[in-house]
């Protein structure tokens, strides 16, 4: 869990932030809060899948189970269990 | 169902949240010709104004040029009016097929199709030469058109940083197992006035056998040597495989488009793009302005040479006086403001100068990069940039801006 917890996070600021001030945590507001848009999901997506070698059904991937680095995690989690 | 009181009263709210949230746009009425110098009505009912205009797309200054406009007479009197059809019923003149054979060659592609307008062909192009096999991977700064084209698309989207080579990479590496794969970026980036790495990017494209899409709107007739465009200034003329652009900027400003490219890729467009299937034909009297437009750039550089100069001069007149800038050499020219509030009142006091320039904000950029976004244009002569120069050191000074850095900005008027 915790290895999952932290790779989404770096993973995330690696890909979103653009500005190196910039802090996220793991409840920080990703796509409702403007730092990931709904467009950008696909590559998280396809990261997660390939990292985890699962398979997320489209109807998992919603912007609310993408929205928090823990809700992410979460999801992986329940996919690979 | 009637429009009745609840519906309106629901619209008057989202109208309100849009005005209190300080996004709601105001068209200024023009009295005069679209040219350096304007006669404006702002506020509406109030005197008319003789202001210098310095936001229009007006690049080239060939938007009331006195050729042009007898061209789109002549084509008026031969041509008629309208053609009361799509293009592939009865609405093909010889003179688009002329327009096409003409803008193929000044760009350097295999062929084109003309769009009502480059919003259409933006909107159209995707959804005609992809499926959901395929994969779009676009510049995080490009057109809302371009965003608007790929939300009709059903191929996969991802996105890469700004002009980060190295990102658009790893994208193209992560996608490798796509059928098709096209990268996307707008040529000259319409608010920030820089150059998409167009060398850079024809050879990742060839390295991962990846096709290149290049929105040139803000290119089209003055960026390269001879005016064709990004691709021409980066050296790879002849090596983008899409090319859209607009006639509504540089080309006359009238309206339309086109998607140039390969002639396959031209051809689904012509088979299969929406708008261009299901919208009218472009007005004769529009191509017929084009063609002269094209003539006039091809016959001699002196109008973009011209836009070239103007824009050293303007930067270089707000560099010195203490202005921050977005690096770059293209005629936008954005004056960083930051904050929001002080875009709008600065945009507002340089109008009271006589100088027409808008103040951009969140959301057409980003939160905290707000600014003055200038347009430079070979119509202007010396004596307007001059005059625009003092009034914004003018308007610079009353809000102590002048000579202050970024960071010093912010702290006098947060983001």
């Amino acid at each position: 869990m915790e290895e999952i917890r932290d790779a989404v996070l770096e993973y995330v600021i690696e890909e979103y932030l653009e500005d190196e001030d910039e802090e996220i945590s793991y409840e920080t507001p990703l796509i409702s809060g403007g730092i990931v848009d709904s467009f950008s999901m696909v590559s998280l997506k396809r990261f997660l899948e390939a990292r985890y070698n699962i398979s997320i059904p489209d109807e998992k991937a919603s912007p609310e189970a993408f929205d928090t680095v823990n809700s992410i995690t979460a999801l992986v989690k329940e996919i690979t269990s | 169902m009637s429009f009745n009181e609840k519906i309106r009263a629901m619209y008057v709210e989202q109208l309100e949240g849009i005005k209190d949230a300080g996004i709601f746009k105001q068209e200024r009425f023009i009295h005069s010709a679209q040219a350096a110098d304007i006669v404006v009505e702002f506020p509406a009912g109030s005197s008319l104004k003789k202001v210098i205009n310095m936001c229009a797309n007006n690049y080239l200054g060939l938007s009331s040029h006195p050729e042009v406009v007898k061209a789109a007479h002549d084509g008026l009197n031969t041509r008629g009016y309208g053609m009361s059809s799509v293009r592939f019923i009865c609405g093909t003149q010889d003179i688009h097929k002329e327009l096409e054979r003409k803008v193929t060659e000044f760009l350097g592609t295999e062929d084109t199709i003309l769009f009502p307008s480059c919003m259409d062909a933006n909107a159209g192009v995707f959804e005609a030469i992809l499926t959901d096999e395929d994969v779009m991977i676009s510049d995080r700064l490009v057109h809302a058109s371009i965003i608007d084209g790929i939300r009709l698309c059903s191929a996969m989207h991802d996105t890469f940083k700004h002009s980060n080579m190295s990102h658009l990479e790893k994208k193209l590496q992560l996608h490798a197992d796509k059928r098709l794969k096209v990268v996307i970026t707008d040529g000259v980036f319409s608010m920030d006035g820089d150059t998409a790495k167009l060398d850079e990017m024809v050879a990742l494209c060839e390295e991962y056998d990846v096709m290149l899409f290049v929105d040139d709107s803000h290119a089209t007739g003055f960026i390269g040597k001879t005016g064709r465009g990004t691709h021409e200034k980066c050296g790879v003329f002849g090596k983008i495989d899409i090319i859209t652009t607009t006639f509504g900027k540089a080309l006359g400003g009238a309206s339309g488009g086109c998607v140039a490219g390969r002639k396959e890729l031209v051809e689904m467009c012509r088979q299969k793009a929406r708008p261009y299937l299901f919208s009218n034909t472009i007005a004769p009297v529009v191509v017929s302005g084009v063609l002269k437009v094209l003539d006039i750039l091809s016959e001699s550089t002196e109008r973009r040479d011209k836009l070239e100069k103007n824009t050293a001069y303007w930067r270089k007149g707000l560099t010195e006086a203490g202005f921050v800038l977005k690096d770059g050499d293209t005629p936008i020219v954005p004056v960083m403001l930051f904050n929001a509030k002080l875009s709008q009142n600065i945009s507002k006091d340089l109008y009271d100068e006589g100088i027409y320039a808008i103040g951009f904000f969140f959301p057409v950029v980003a939160k905290g990069q707000a600014r003055i976004r200038t347009q430079i244009s070979a119509g202007h002569e010396i004596h307007h940039l001059d005059k625009a120069l003092d009034a914004f050191i003018k308007v610079g000074k009353k809000y102590d801006i002048l000579g202050k850095s970024k960071q010093e900005i912010i702290e006098m008027y947060r983001l």
